[in-house]
């Protein structure tokens, strides 16, 4: 048994939200440096130039790439090993989300009841947390700062089987259509196939959390990621939605097995400023 | 690629009659911001009725809500938000005499006859991009709704700030036009 302060959980929390929001992962910056020399299009290219100056900028000033700096959703892989100390985990980890984005001035975006009276909580609480316990003794944390413009264009839809692959490939590219200029491309796609309506969610939305570049481990849906980032890119949506060849920078997939009735595909994007930051307790 | 346009605001009839979808631009003057929940307060108030907080004949609205200035900033980072949210009250606050907005995203069918009926605007910014834009807002002044925080209403002074027209006062809309050109599944 490792016992851990959840006070670490809060400092480690609190970074990664300032650091996801300021400094894009390198990796994004590289695919978006890369997709210049490629994009078609004299006015994507200029898109392309200044999403690169502006990933650059925040990063040299440590301010926001950009002002939406999301709802917080946060993935903790706990080692069952594990025996968290000094409170409340869930309590913990908002405290990190409260003190990341009042001390680093980010935007404060979460209003406490959807419909009635929509009141700014005023430091961007609760998060959206997804807890998995794991082997092991150690914890690892994933946050991924979620704007609403991205989040806003999801869609779920209860494919048949008989649909299958080709409904599957249809469907995505239907949403990325449809999803236009909104979700400001170029875009991560995020697909989750399979499980039931929730799951087929979550996955999509796992899909995101990603390290950009990385495959999914089936050999099959590797393939399909990769088919399906060459169609996407022939929507001719482009960057910023102002038209070219840069319309996603990955399609990452995750499945789960599912339903004899069922093909449940979800889709959910995340914008050109691909935020993400980790750390393993 | 079209030229560089450097227009001032308040807009004229004269200026926006020049404007043609993709025609990419220089703002320069006051611009206004209010996005969901001050278009909404908006809407309700005239609605009843009541005047609206500040003159909105020629000026410009900015849909953006910006992060908090750090010290020693004048404002936070402030791209713009998606614009398809505030369709439901864009035709009203046009007929009030607005004569541009500045947003990202697709406007409906409603708001793009609003621009042909009234000679109205809509310029586009690039999404994800705030640091940069940033760059051109000079000076911020509380105007109202101060209550809605990052929401609240205010006078931004901007110059050269970088936008594209996106629906010119003929209705043309630089998104369809430029994803056309590259549509390979069609």
């Amino acid at each position: 048994m490792r016992e851990i302060d959840v006070k670490q959980v809060t400092d480690a929390v609190a970074k990664c939200c300032v650091d996801s929001c300021y400094y894009l992962p390198d990796g994004v910056l590289t695919r978006l440096e890369q997709a210049v020399d490629k994009e078609e299009s004299p006015l994507g290219r200029q898109v392309l130039d200044t999403i690169i100056e502006n990933a650059k900028l925040a990063t040299a000033k440590s301010v926001p790439l950009c002002q939406d700096t999301g709802l917080t959703v946060v993935y903790i892989d706990i080692g069952q090993d594990v025996h968290f100390t000094g409170g409340d985990l869930w309590d913990a980890i908002n405290r990190g989300v409260a003190r990341g984005y009042t001390e680093g001035y980010l935007r404060k975006s979460a209003v406490d009841d959807p419909i009635f009276v929509r009141k700014n909580t005023q430091d961007n609480t609760p998060a959206i947390i997804h807890c998995r316990i794991v082997p092991g003794s150690q914890v690892h944390l994933v946050v991924l700062p979620k704007g609403c413009g991205s989040e806003n264009m999801s869609q779920l839809r209860m494919l048949k089987p008989a649909d299958g692959l080709d409904g599957v490939i249809q469907f995505v590219l239907e949403a990325v259509r449809t999803a236009g200029p909104n979700p400001c491309p170029p875009v991560t796609v995020g697909v989750g196939v399979g499980g039931n309506a929730e799951q087929a969610a979550e996955l999509a939305k796992y899909a995101l959390a990603r390290k950009i570049g990385e495959h999914n481990a089936n050999p099959q849906y590797a393939e399909l990621e990769d088919k399906l980032l060459a169609l996407v890119n022939q929507t001719g949506v482009g960057p910023a939605g102002l038209g070219g060849t840069t319309t996603a920078l990955a399609v990452n997939i995750e499945y789960a097995p599912t339903h004899i009735g069922g093909l449940p595909c979800a889709v959910i994007f995340n914008c050109h400023a691909a935020r993400r930051a980790e750390a393993t307790l | 690629m079209s030229e560089i346009k450097n227009i001032t605001t308040p807009l004229t009839e004269d200026v926006v009659r020049n404007l043609r979808a993709g025609d990419f631009v220089r703002i320069t003057g006051p611009i206004y911001t209010a996005r969901d929940a001050a278009h909404k307060r908006m809407y309700e108030a005239l609605q009843r009725g009541e005047p609206l907080p500040f003159d909105v004949r020629d000026q410009v609205i900015y849909y953006v809500g910006p992060t908090p200035a750090k010290p020693g900033e004048i404002v936070g980072s402030a791209g713009p938000t998606t614009s398809g949210r505030m369709d439901k009250y864009t035709p009203a606050m046009i007929e009030q005499g607005m004569k541009g907005m500045i947003g990202k995203g697709l406007r409906n069918q409603d708001v793009v006859a609003a621009c042909k009926a009234h000679h109205a605007v809509y310029f586009v910014a690039i999404g994800g991009t705030a640091a940069v834009i940033s760059q051109s807002i000079r000076s911020e002044t509380m105007i109202a709704y101060e209550d809605l925080g990052p929401e609240a209403i205010r006078r931004y002074e901007v110059v050269d700030f970088p936008a594209i027209v996106g629906i010119d006062i003929e209705g043309n809309d630089v998104y369809g036009i430029e994803q056309a050109k590259y549509d390979k599944l069609k």
